[in-house]
């Protein structure tokens, strides 16, 4: 199939030159740009390999909530503006050469499982093409998460509850000095302690007590 | 070279954990690069979930897909509330300068 190997190789070099750009970018607002192109391209490659309602939850997800999130966060903080600078670059980089080999030492673990991947017999090497059967990936998705994964599925929208609730919690923050309204005081209000009679004498004043 | 088969996608997984790693490892602007880097760690797994998924036609590794995405999502959340507390006790958020536990 040489166009799903073309459009492939094209997704996959765009998401990799992104995802060096979201490193290596010296404006954090260009990182979360390239962020968001790194997603998209990802969620590409997965309507092409056929999982298309993971691409577009992917899409809706990431690049509608997680990355405008993240970019909210940027723009309040204004760090937009602080230079990345990279450590070799100043004082203590001690630790770059070593965070260096661990990372070329991950990297050519995970290849060398992928290399090995082969000498196991039964896996197919071209997949499967779903589109054959008569049932979409989002209803076999569907058909699997609410019955076989069902408790796992409402744990997982009580993880989300608990994220927002802590969230909430930790940039929540009570202003001292504001003025509110309160209906309460509002309404339990009565005549004897708004209005006052002051019985004034001839040609002298009235203090007032507030 | 045009066939694609599983270690293609594998190996797109690899490259972009590594750049992931080295991120963590290589930036000292701030903290939000370094949950952008956590966020491509979590990609990387993804590709891989669902290559699998697709390879061995088993629907398992999309669903624990989405698990991964809702958990991604409320990580997003919570660091950047974190990060947004911080940057308002201490106004700062570089990297170097959040020594407060000496390690």
């Amino acid at each position: 199939m040489p166009a799903h190997a073309f459009f492939f190789y094209i997704f996959s070099l765009i998401a990799i030159v992104s995802a060096i750009m979201v490193t290596a970018s010296k404006n954090t607002v260009h990182s979360v740009f390239f962020l968001i192109l790194d997603f998209i391209s990802i969620s590409c490659l997965f309507i092409l390999i056929g999982a298309e309602f993971l691409g577009m939850i992917m899409l809706i997800v990431y690049v509608g909530a997680v990355a405008v999130l993240f970019l909210f966060v940027v723009m309040m903080l204004n760090v937009a503006q602080q230079k990345n600078q990279w450590f070799g670059a100043a004082s203590g980089g001690k630790h770059i050469p070593v965070g260096m080999i661990v990372s070329l030492i991950i990297f050519f673990e995970l290849l060398i499982v992928i290399g090995g991947l082969k000498l196991k017999p039964d896996l197919s090497n071209d997949f499967i093409n779903l589109s054959t059967t008569n049932i979409t990936n989002t209803h076999s998705i569907g058909n699997v998460l609410y019955t076989d994964y069902i408790h796992l599925f409402q744990l997982s929208g009580m993880i989300l509850l608990v994220a927002m609730i802590g969230a909430i919690v930790l940039t929540f923050r009570q202003r001292s000095g504001l003025k509110r309204q309160s209906y309460i005081r509002q309404i339990s209000r009565e005549k004897n302690d708004g209005v006052e009679l002051v019985n004034v004498k001839n040609k002298e004043g009235v203090k007032i007590d507030v | 070279m045009f066939d694609i088969g599983i270690g293609h996608y594998l190996t797109l997984g690899a490259v972009i954990f590594t750049i992931g790693v080295v991120g963590i490892f290589l930036n000292r602007k701030n903290v939000i690069v370094i949950l952008m880097s956590i966020e491509l760690i979590l990609l990387a797994v993804n590709i891989n979930l669902v290559s699998f998924s697709i390879f061995l036609n088993d629907l398992s590794g999309q669903i624990f897909t989405l698990f991964i995405l809702t958990v991604a999502a409320a990580e997003a959340a919570i660091g950047l509330a974190i990060i947004v507390v911080y940057y308002r006790n201490s106004g700062t958020i570089r990297v170097e300068e959040i020594d407060n536990l000496k390690g």
